[in-house]
């Protein structure tokens, strides 16, 4: 049986009040030993009140071959943005 | 530099009309700065090449903590060792991070920990020169870790994703190593005359070695225009190291230390330093593995590994233990 230590992602909330960040992966036996690593490797520098971890096998992804049908429509709807619309300026703040 | 002499797996750069469609796609990214991500297609040389280069620098930096542990039982008081624990510790790290970048490149940790210990792979020969008295460990962080900034911080612009956002994350830690050695060299040249021989001594022996670190001139380098268009290297060799040596020397006269070389002399002309070539025949002959001390960092790695099997292992085997009986009581 293959012995290399499953691969985790880790992920950091920065401060109270943001969200998780992917920072990096690391190997561990498991979950509990990953989070104890990541705090080790990741947060030595006060970098995170909160760690993540998920085992990088798990981590279902887009491929880069998504790329055009998967964001390119987007483009073409500008009236999703605010600034589509001209407001006068006399109704004030909006 | 932490990578060096790699080569590209490829000689000779393919012009526009040569490559395919894929291959042309892939260069006009890197011509506009995009990094390429570790699901992006991209040339098998490339993926050969960046495996080399980020798995020899990642290899530098676990080798690399040897010549500093070396000196950690010994520090001369508590908070030199606190402070030299903590930043070995952050090498250990920086290995973390690099071999995670290759990893994302499909080769396994496991599999460049086999390569370097069959020597196959290399680390940087800087790490190869013992470290003889306390003021050295001053000298490596200011000398060795300063040169490894230089370099780093070019290629925190390198075209590979993870290898560039790594370089980010070292970086950021590397200036703390800097100083801690700056400030550990200050104490000892500003100390006693004993302490200042020492100091002198340091810088002395680790002088070349550190200007070495950046390979040699790029007129001799062949492998340096395919990873210059692929962005894999950013700077040329002799530029990186006309730099280091622009910052390092003021750095050593405000020590009061002689300088290492007697050809360092100020160029009005080129507004450069000039500096004497380092002995290449020493470089070539510590890369081929005859070093004062290649034998004995490699013997200290493998033995580290194998006397770590027992515990990696015993930990796996008690992971799946646990995973099979959560599975079994659901
Ligand atoms: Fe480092
Ligand atoms: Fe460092």
């Amino acid at each position: 049986m293959k012995n290399e230590w499953p691969l985790w992602e880790v992920f950091i909330r920065g401060q109270h009040g943001l969200s998780h960040r992917h920072v990096g992966s690391l190997h561990a036996p498991d979950a509990e030993t990953a989070i104890r690593n990541a705090r080790d490797v990741y947060t030595r520098r006060n970098e995170g009140v909160s760690i993540w971890v998920a085992e990088a096998a798990h981590i279902a992804a887009s491929t880069p071959g998504d790329k055009g049908p998967y964001y390119d429509p987007s483009q073409s709807k500008v009236y999703r943005h605010p600034t589509f619309f001209d407001i006068p300026d006399e109704v004030g703040s909006m | 530099m932490y990578a060096q002499m790699i080569k590209t797996a490829r000689a000779g750069i393919k012009t526009r009309d040569e490559m395919s469609d894929l291959e042309r796609d892939f260069q006009d990214k890197i011509d506009r700065d995009i990094k390429i991500e570790p699901r992006d297609w991209m040339p098998d040389d490339y993926r050969a090449t960046l495996i080399r280069q980020i798995g020899q620098h990642a290899h530098s930096e676990v080798v690399g903590q040897l010549p500093e542990g070396n000196w950690i039982t010994r520090a001369p008081t508590l908070e030199r060792k606190a402070i030299l624990l903590a930043k070995v510790q952050d090498e250990a790290g920086h290995g973390l991070y690099l071999y995670s970048a290759a990893e994302t490149l499909g080769e396994s940790r496991d599999e460049l920990t086999r390569l370097l210990h069959e020597g196959k792979m290399k680390y940087s020969s800087i790490f190869n020169y013992p470290t003889l008295n306390w003021a050295d460990m001053g000298a490596v962080g200011w000398l060795v870790d300063g040169a490894a900034i230089v370099n780093q911080v070019a290629l925190q612009r390198t075209s590979y994703g993870p290898y560039a956002r790594a370089m980010v994350r070292i970086c950021k830690e590397e200036s703390f190593h800097a100083r801690q050695g700056y400030h550990a060299m200050m104490k000892m040249a500003f100390g006693t005359p004993e302490q200042k021989a020492m100091a002198q001594s340091a810088l002395d022996r680790l002088w070349f070695p550190s200007i070495m670190m950046f390979g040699p001139s790029d007129a001799e380098s062949t492998h340096s225009e395919q990873s210059m268009a692929w962005k894999i290297k950013v700077k040329s060799n002799d530029e990186l190291r006309q730099q280091y040596i622009d910052q390092t020397v003021p750095q050593i006269e405000y020590l009061g230390l002689d300088l290492p070389d007697p050809s360092l002399k100020w160029n009005e002309e080129t507004g450069h330093y000039d500096y004497g070539e380092p002995d290449w025949s020493e470089f070539f002959d510590v890369i081929k593995g005859n070093g004062p001390c290649n034998v004995d960092r490699l013997r200290n790695r493998v033995k580290a590994w194998e006397d770590g099997a027992w515990v990696r292992d015993g930990l796996m085997a008690h992971a799946r233990k646990k995973a099979a009986a959560k599975v079994a009581a659901q």
